[in-house]
């Protein structure tokens, strides 16, 4: 069955009745921005993600892949800009194969808002669609409910308007590559110093008709001060109140083992 | 009992953008209701040793996500015969509601000048621990939204922390945090102030193992855990940071120490 699974809804509904609250979303209090140049596009975004007022991620990556030359900065519910990306990306790439062109940004940014209004708001993404097709270059922004916008620079999150307030004091027409990543790169840097809901680096992406380039932690103004403190506890500070050990070969006897040949694709670990 | 309860006034988290009005009423109905708090974020933190008192808390001044001020102390002198306060011996912090905070301040701090014009003597950390106790409690029913942590040294020179709850609750600790990441920093302190959860090693088998035994902390090593604990809270809450206030109360007088925090 495609789509999403209702089935626990009416007991969710029970229970909201009787005072439990729903889980809370990790959010990505944000700030994204994106702003064209003379000869393409660039787009940037912070690097934090919260869950209430506790930092949950301080360098999770907000800029999402939609194909090579069609990147998309993600605000609003984690999990929401990570599956919509995700699922047009590969609804893109069915459709480029089967028309054999290369994907239009106007495309992308159609088929997220007509998926985004389906759902009437209750998909939490808030996006910044990128990008360099045969048609020129091109920036979108898409809210949850389903509105768009195409403007020369764009801001959003919660950050938005802090970012906002560096385009709207510097911005010009007739930028170069450069001066656009130093506007982009500005604009994220005032959300997070500003912004409560945004933190840690900047990620910039630029898209030209020739190539894309991905800086992660493009400037990372928010290193962790060193400990002056030593916390390393003698060997045998914890209590141990009762220790079995299983050895590797007696496993079997516990859990079914199936031997794996090929290492699977690890994700990416926080240092 | 909920004494340290993280909010009493507010139910759930302890979270400013929570107390959005949640009624029942029908579509386009609005219910006339009085928001007289605030959550200005924030935290406060308080450690006594053999014969000192370190107060400490962040600067930062918040409202939902925006910072409303980088420097707004939220650690005060108290019963200082002048404004400056050069000659106080007591320190208090409050987090929570600035605005109640300050208040709060302003009524203790004038009741310990009254006190010292009255009696020719500063008061002791026990009587105004006591009478701090007796200003939140008279206003029970619309109480002051701070949680309020009071330091000093006691009459025999020993370092002195009394911690509040919003309606007056209060006891003397060795150490405590008060507001938004109170519950990140209290137990690190429990660990590294009181020694929880530490055993002597090779001491014993299972329950039979010693516990660590607890000693006096030095000047030096309290503002180490101090720094540290405002640091850590700093990565993972976004209600603090920008800068750290620390008064060192010692017999010689209160000497205050400010250092930098992350501002992102």
């Amino acid at each position: 069955m495609p789509g999403f699974d209702f089935s626990n809804y009416n007991r969710n509904a029970a229970l909201c009745a009787r005072g439990m609250s729903l889980p809370k979303a990790t959010s990505t209090g944000t700030t994204i921005v994106g702003c064209i140049f003379d000869g393409g596009v660039v787009i940037a975004a912070d690097t934090r993600a919260t869950s209430g007022p506790i930092v949950a991620d301080k360098n999770c990556e907000k800029l999402h892949y939609i194909s090579p030359n069609i990147w998309c900065a993600g605000a609003g519910t984690a999990a929401d800009t990570e599956f919509t990306t995700a699922l047009i990306s590969s609804q893109l790439e069915l459709h480029s194969l089967s028309t054999g062109r290369k994907p239009r940004v106007v495309t992308c940014m159609t088929m997220l808002k007509q998926h985004l209004f389906r759902y009437q708001g209750h998909i939490g993404a808030y996006l910044v669609v990128a990008g360099v097709d045969p048609t020129g270059t091109h920036l979108f922004t898409v809210h949850a409910h389903g509105s768009t916008d195409k403007l020369p620079y764009v801001t959003m999150g919660s950050g938005s308007l802090a970012a906002m307030s560096v385009f709207e004091s510097s911005w010009k027409s007739n930028l170069t590559q450069e001066e656009a990543i130093d506007l982009c790169s500005k604009a994220i840097l005032a959300g997070i110093f500003n912004d409560l809901g945004s933190g840690s680096n900047v990620d910039v992406a630029i898209i030209t008709p020739e190539k894309t380039t991905l800086k992660r932690n493009h400037i990372t103004p928010n290193q962790r001060v060193p400990k002056l403190g030593n916390y390393v506890f003698r060997r045998g500070t914890t209590a141990v109140l009762n220790e079995k050990v299983i050895r590797k070969e007696e496993l079997g006897n516990f859990v079914s083992i199936h031997e794996m040949t090929e290492e699977a694709d690890k994700m990416e670990v926080d240092t | 009992m909920a004494m340290f309860s993280q909010n009493p006034i507010m139910n759930g988290p302890s979270y400013s953008f929570n107390d959005a009005p949640k009624t029942n009423t029908p579509e386009g109905a609005r219910q006339h209701r009085f928001d007289p708090y605030t959550d200005n974020g924030g935290s406060t933190l308080a450690i006594a040793g053999a014969d000192f008192t370190i107060m400490a808390g962040d600067t930062r001044l918040t409202s939902g996500y925006s910072i409303n001020s980088r420097y707004h102390p939220k650690v005060f002198k108290i019963g200082g015969t002048t404004a400056d306060q050069k000659d106080a011996t007591l320190v208090l912090s409050v987090v929570g509601f600035s605005a109640d905070g300050e208040a709060l301040k302003e009524r203790l701090d004038t009741i310990c000048k009254m006190y010292r014009y009255r009696h020719g003597k500063p008061m002791s950390v026990k009587a105004c621990a006591q009478r701090l106790s007796t200003i939140l409690y008279q206003k029970r029913f619309f109480p002051y939204y701070a949680y309020a942590i009071l330091g000093g040294l006691d009459e025999e020179g020993k370092g002195a922390v009394y911690s509040y709850d919003p309606v007056g609750s209060y006891e003397r600790e060795q150490c405590r945090t008060g507001g938004a990441a109170a519950s990140l920093i209290m137990p690190f302190l429990d660990n590294q102030v009181n020694f929880k959860n530490q055993y002597e090693p090779g001491s014993g088998e299972g329950h039979a193992l010693e516990e660590r035994a607890r000693r006096p902390l030095t000047r030096q090593e309290v503002e180490v855990l101090v720094k540290d604990a405002f640091d850590g809270a700093v990565e993972r809450h976004i209600e603090v940071g920008d800068g750290l206030q620390m008064m060192v109360i010692t017999k010689e007088g209160i000497e205050e120490i400010l250092l930098p925090l992350k501002k992102d």
